[in-house]
């Protein structure tokens, strides 16, 4: 009989542990789906997790690492300071479209002007649409009381007909042969995100992922909004006695998370991507729910949770062109990884005891 | 609460009797800025502060400990120094333009630690682990060290062991004695006899007028528990 018992103090032995044995549970999770599928399981685990970084083509994937992971690692950033504090949004995905839509329209209201002006502008606008977009739950949490897991949720089906609308309409590239699209903003050299360093595709979004994960910790350790946010996850009431205002901090929350991923999508959409176009948005707005929980909610922790998370994606592009491994086995792969942790993170407040059946609970 | 209405002098003990459920919690709210109401009126040596929220009441020298230890006045999952930090932050100066002074919380509640004995392995220690008695003498100390000119407590020594409450007790009769006003809101009687200045009691949200504690009988203050001699 296995019995849980409450820890006096949380365990950090455990707040380690936790995620790196989520890692290896998956492994087995996913080597067992993946032999059911009828792939064998090492040599698919090994593609996703080993190939990437050690094979004979690693010199290109790994700076695809960086890559891949900005956009997960500032929206998940964003994302932690809320959820620490209980603000729940879920819409980044949302908010990261409305960003990409507004950095692009602003670039291409220039368009065809050049100007060194251009990209910071466009920087502005992709931080205030999504800002502006995560206004809507906030506004909504605090004047009515509404849930901001629902409204911030909804709004990304609101975003995405509003992107596929762009791309048809107002933005639609008028040299573009009738095909739906914007322009191609890597054509456009004011507008583009190009790599920094060439060869390795690592462009200006890597560096505000690292600007904004330092950020992030100085805000949580040395400040008083970081004090105010993680007291509000962990005590509300305390919270209220210590002088927080709510409403203020949800507003923060939900802004600070939105601007962050319309940013993202800002970057995604002048660098790797190019173009606003209907299905310009893959779902890193929710793959950054996970990577946020994988961190822990902590910095340090979302930034290598978020280059995890972009192995497996990169893993799983290899495994499935070499393997034929379906797209939605990776996807499902990375759910597990999500649930795992959440199950063994328990085990940081809780022991685990074994009670034999007689025994005084 | 309906009709509460009730002045403090300098070094007054002012004890506020009463079953739980008759707007304790309220009372303090009310008091600590945690319930704002406009119509409230509540005055600081003759300064307006019933808008004011709880910090700007702590740099004016209004301190409140409620009466739920864990998750009211005190974080369960953080340690003491960040519980230190909860309310000390104003007073103790422990925040320069934002950002925090943690080494200095630290000293604060290895200070609240060592004056009021509070037994616990270290100030990083989580306040979950702590006796409720320790606890309620860390919840004390933390607003007693912080040199209040009124402090309001709820509570002080219910579910804690006789030592603390003596300590407890002790604290609050020091603190009058400096020139502080104190609110003492207790279920216990014996506690409020053997400490107020004045009396009054909380009855259905309504305060009776005080009276001095040394001339009440055990009878009358009944009667007052009861409801008579409600304020008007």
């Amino acid at each position: 009989m296995l019995r849980l018992e409450k820890r006096p103090n949380p365990s950090k032995t455990w707040a380690y542990m936790a995620p790196v044995l989520a890692v290896f549970a998956t492994m087995i999770g996913g080597g067992i789906m993946f032999a059911t599928l009828g792939k064998d399981p090492f040599e698919a685990i090994r593609t996703i997790f080993y190939d990437p970084l050690f094979s004979e083509f690693a010199w290109y994937y790994r700076p695809q690492l960086l890559v891949k992971g900005a956009p997960l690692i500032m929206i998940a950033i964003g994302l932690s300071m809320g959820f620490r504090a209980g603000i729940w949004n879920i819409g980044a995905e949302g908010q990261y479209i409305i960003g990409a839509i507004c950095g692009a329209g602003a670039a291409l209201a220039f368009y065809p002007a050049q100007s060194a002006f251009i990209f910071p502008t466009m920087i502005f606008f992709g931080a205030l649409g999504g800002f502006v977009w995560a206004m809507i739950p906030a506004i909504l949490k605090t004047r009515f009381g509404t849930n901001e897991i629902l409204v911030s949720l909804m709004l990304v089906y609101v975003a995405e007909q509003l992107l596929a609308s762009m791309s048809l309409g107002l933005l639609k590239n008028p040299e573009g042969f009738g095909f739906p699209g914007s322009r191609n903003l890597q054509q456009y050299a004011s507008a583009h995100n190009a790599e920094l360093w060439t060869g390795t595709g690592i462009h200006m979004g890597v560096m505000f992922a690292f600007i904004a994960v330092i950020f992030a910790y100085v805000l949580l350790a040395r400040h008083q909004m970081g004090f105010h946010i993680r007291l509000t996850g962990e005590s509300p009431k305390a919270a209220k006695f210590s002088g927080v205002n709510p409403k203020r901090l949800v507003v923060y929350c939900l802004g600070f998370s939105g601007a962050l991923a319309g940013l993202a999508g800002m970057f995604e959409v002048s660098g790797p991507s190019g173009q606003i176009s209907i299905d310009f948005n893959v779902g890193y707005g929710f793959t950054a729910i996970i990577v946020a929980f994988l961190g822990r909610l902590h910095p340090i922790g979302i930034l290598l949770a978020g280059l995890l998370m972009a192995l497996t994606y990169i893993g799983g592009e290899i495994a499935q062109s070499s393997l034929g491994l379906p797209s939605a086995a990776i996807q499902a792969f990375q759910g597990m990884l999500l649930f795992f942790l959440l199950a063994l993170d328990m085990l940081t407040n809780f022991k685990l005891k074994l009670a034999s059946a007689g025994s005084h609970p | 609460m309906k009709n509460i209405s009730f002045s403090l002098r300098k070094g007054e003990i002012l004890g506020i009797g009463g079953v739980a459920g008759n707007g304790q919690d309220e009372l303090l709210a009310c008091l600590s800025g945690e319930a704002l109401r406009p119509q409230d009126r509540i005055k600081l040596n003759t300064m307006d502060i019933g808008h004011l929220a709880p910090n700007a009441r702590r740099a004016l020298g209004l301190l409140a400990a409620p009466e739920e230890r864990l998750g009211h006045a005190a974080a369960p999952d953080m340690s003491l120094t960040e519980n230190a930090m909860l309310t000390g932050m104003v007073r103790k100066e422990l925040s320069r333009s934002g950002f925090l002074d943690w080494p200095r919380a630290r000293a604060f509640a290895q200070e609240v630690i060592e004056t009021f004995d509070v037994r616990t392995p270290d100030a990083q220690s989580a306040a979950r682990s702590l006796s409720g008695g320790n606890l309620q003498k860390f919840v004390i100390g933390r607003e007693v060290l912080q040199n209040p000119s009124v402090l309001i407590v709820n509570q002080p020594t219910w579910g804690v062991d006789a030592a603390a409450a003596a300590a407890i007790r002790q604290a609050l009769l020091d603190l009058a004695s400096q020139g502080a006003g104190v609110i003492i809101i207790s279920q216990d009687l014996d506690e409020l006899i053997e400490i107020s200045t004045n009396f009054a009691a909380l009855n259905a949200g309504c305060l009776s007028a005080a009276r001095p504690m040394s001339g009440l009988s055990l009878d009358e203050i009944g009667l007052l528990l009861g409801g008579a001699n409600a304020a008007a």
